[in-house]
């Protein structure tokens, strides 16, 4: 993983980090988890939070694909229907803490399937006006170890 | 408690009609209403109005009328419809009002519905309805054994109510394999099994049940109105981060709560209209409304028990794929429809039977039902 760019938003993940992970709160009073962090619990109406860093491997919950270009504003990528690329996106469940809403890195519906193994990665997404890497949190399938 | 009745309904066709502003279209449905109940704006205390994306609902009282009624702006995305109907319910039923009018109309831009999101989420290319419903749908299928055939067969039926609809924007069937070849937009869902923002206006009228007499002969009585927010652990559209424990939807929870309202259960139900945002939405909100277990969807859809002439007509007018979404107006076509059914005008598309009670659900983001039940 290279480990440059800058996050999308640094309230997501640690980067740049040689172990990223991605950033949740955490209920003091009931321990509901959330992603991504926020003020207040949305399971017990408690105030306090705590910043806890979520577990990078997970399941796939369920899935689809992208098939048509975002309206860009606000999708970040300005494409055609003839460059553009469809894209995965899922829920990975974080087992006992949350299930995370992501762009998969696996665009092939054959190849994707409810239960699989993922893993946290963080990808370049896009380039800023001054040619500069914007980084991105996803998850791909563990294949293999 | 006071009992509120619904006594006159009107509708601007729903699609694309160039030239003519979504407000516009919400003041045909209104005159048309007023017609139907034969009854003055003038004679209105109360409105409750809604519009996303083409301008403020209050604003029409230019046009209609400067009586100086209460006009509310509602906004509750593709629910609105069905809080304005909620909010009118309520001011009649607590014996504040009369008689007053819901309404709502939109014009949208083409394509999937923009989402003010500039954050990351939008960048990211996460935050599109499309996916949610794409997610949710595998979601069931896998656990629940509906299958893709079954999605096809929705579609293919909300098309060919459509074309029996005056007022629908789809009059054109499409065949099974038209709509199977159509591209995939969020697997496993396909373009003609998804509803497109559109435009259109649909208005209710509604007053105290023991005035119902003096403005028509075909009352109808509103036995129930609830709106739900979702709680936690549901699954919910634009959710960044679910909870890892289930609970039960807002349409769950709606749909219980007006059963309880109005004294009747799901067997009690001759028609109904539920939120088809897209094809797998119809087969997951029969079961979430109560009208049959987790599953036996498919056979239901199998057998035909959910086209105009099976046991259970679901979404005679051809709902949402067929007619388009403009926010402000569908939770309101969908009891223009259910009235148009229960008084027996509904054509070509009229369910048989004796047709007693019905029911509407709309769903809407960023995860809220509206659910209400009409009788004869």
């Amino acid at each position: 993983m290279k480990n440059s760019g800058t996050s999308i938003d640094t309230k997501l993940f640690d980067w740049p980090s040689d172990k990223p992970h991605l950033k949740g709160s955490e209920c003091i009073n009931c321990g509901a988890i959330t992603f991504p962090i926020q003020k207040g619990c949305p399971r017990c109406c408690g105030v306090e939070m705590k910043l806890i860093p979520l577990k990078t491997r997970g399941t796939l919950w369920s899935w689809t694909i992208q098939g048509f270009p975002p309206k860009s504003p606000p999708y970040g990528k300005v494409e055609t229907p003839e460059s553009f690329i469809p894209y995965g996106v899922g829920y990975v469940e974080l087992e006992g803490q949350v299930r995370v809403e992501s762009r998969l890195t696996e665009n092939n519906p054959e190849k994707l399937s409810i239960g699989m193994e993922m893993e946290l990665v963080i990808e370049k997404f896009i380039e800023d006006k001054d040619g500069n890497d914007i980084m991105i949190y996803a998850f791909s399938p563990i294949t293999g170890d | 408690m006071t009992e509120v009745a619904i006594v006159g309904i009107g509708i601007h066709p729903f699609g694309r009609t160039e030239g003519v502003s979504g407000q516009e279209q919400g003041i045909f449905a209104v005159r048309e209403a007023l017609e139907d109940a034969g009854i003055d704006w003038s004679d209105l205390q109360f409105a409750y109005g809604g519009s996303a994306a083409a301008g403020s609902a209050d604003s029409m009282v230019s046009k209609m009328g400067l009586t100086g009624l209460q006009f509310i702006n509602v906004a509750n995305g593709c629910a609105t419809g069905g809080s304005a109907l909620q909010s009118a319910y309520m001011a009649i039923k607590s014996g504040a009002f009369d008689v007053g009018v819901a309404v709502g109309f939109d014009k949208h831009e083409r394509g999937a519905f923009r989402v003010d999101s500039p954050d990351w989420y939008g960048q990211s290319g996460l935050a599109l309805t499309t996916q949610f419903f794409g997610m949710k749908i595998q979601k069931y299928m896998s656990d629940f054994g509906i299958t893709d055939d079954a999605l096809i067969k929705v579609a293919e039926k909300s098309f060919k109510n459509g074309s029996l609809s005056p007022t629908a924007w789809r009059k054109k069937p499409l065949s099974y394999q038209e709509i199977k070849d159509s591209p995939v937009l969020s697997h496993p869902l396909r373009k003609y099994q998804f509803c497109s923002p559109a435009e259109g206006g649909a208005a209710i009228i509604l007053c105290r049940a023991d005035m119902a007499e003096k403005y028509t002969n075909k009352p109808l009585y509103l036995k129930a109105a609830v709106m739900r927010t979702r709680r936690y652990g549901s699954f919910e559209v634009f959710t960044q981060g679910q909870a890892v424990e289930q609970a039960e939807s807002p349409t769950v929870d709606a749909s219980k709560a007006a059963f309880e309202m109005a004294g009747l259960g799901p067997d009690d139900i001759d028609v109904a209209q539920l939120q088809d945002t897209e094809a797998g939405a119809e087969i997951m909100h029969m079961s979430e409304n109560g009208f049959c277990k987790d599953g036996d969807q498919e056979e239901l859809i199998q057998t035909g028990a959910t086209q105009i002439n099976g046991k259970f007509p679901v979404n005679t007018d051809g709902g949402c794929i067929a007619n388009g979404e403009p926010i402000g107006a569908s939770g309101l076509r969908q009891v223009h429809e259910v009235c148009t059914q229960l008084r027996g005008d509904g054509g070509k598309r009229q369910a048989s039977g004796d047709l007693k009670t019905g029911y509407t659900h709309v769903y809407g983001a960023p995860g809220l039902s509206a659910v209400t039940i009409i009788q004869r």
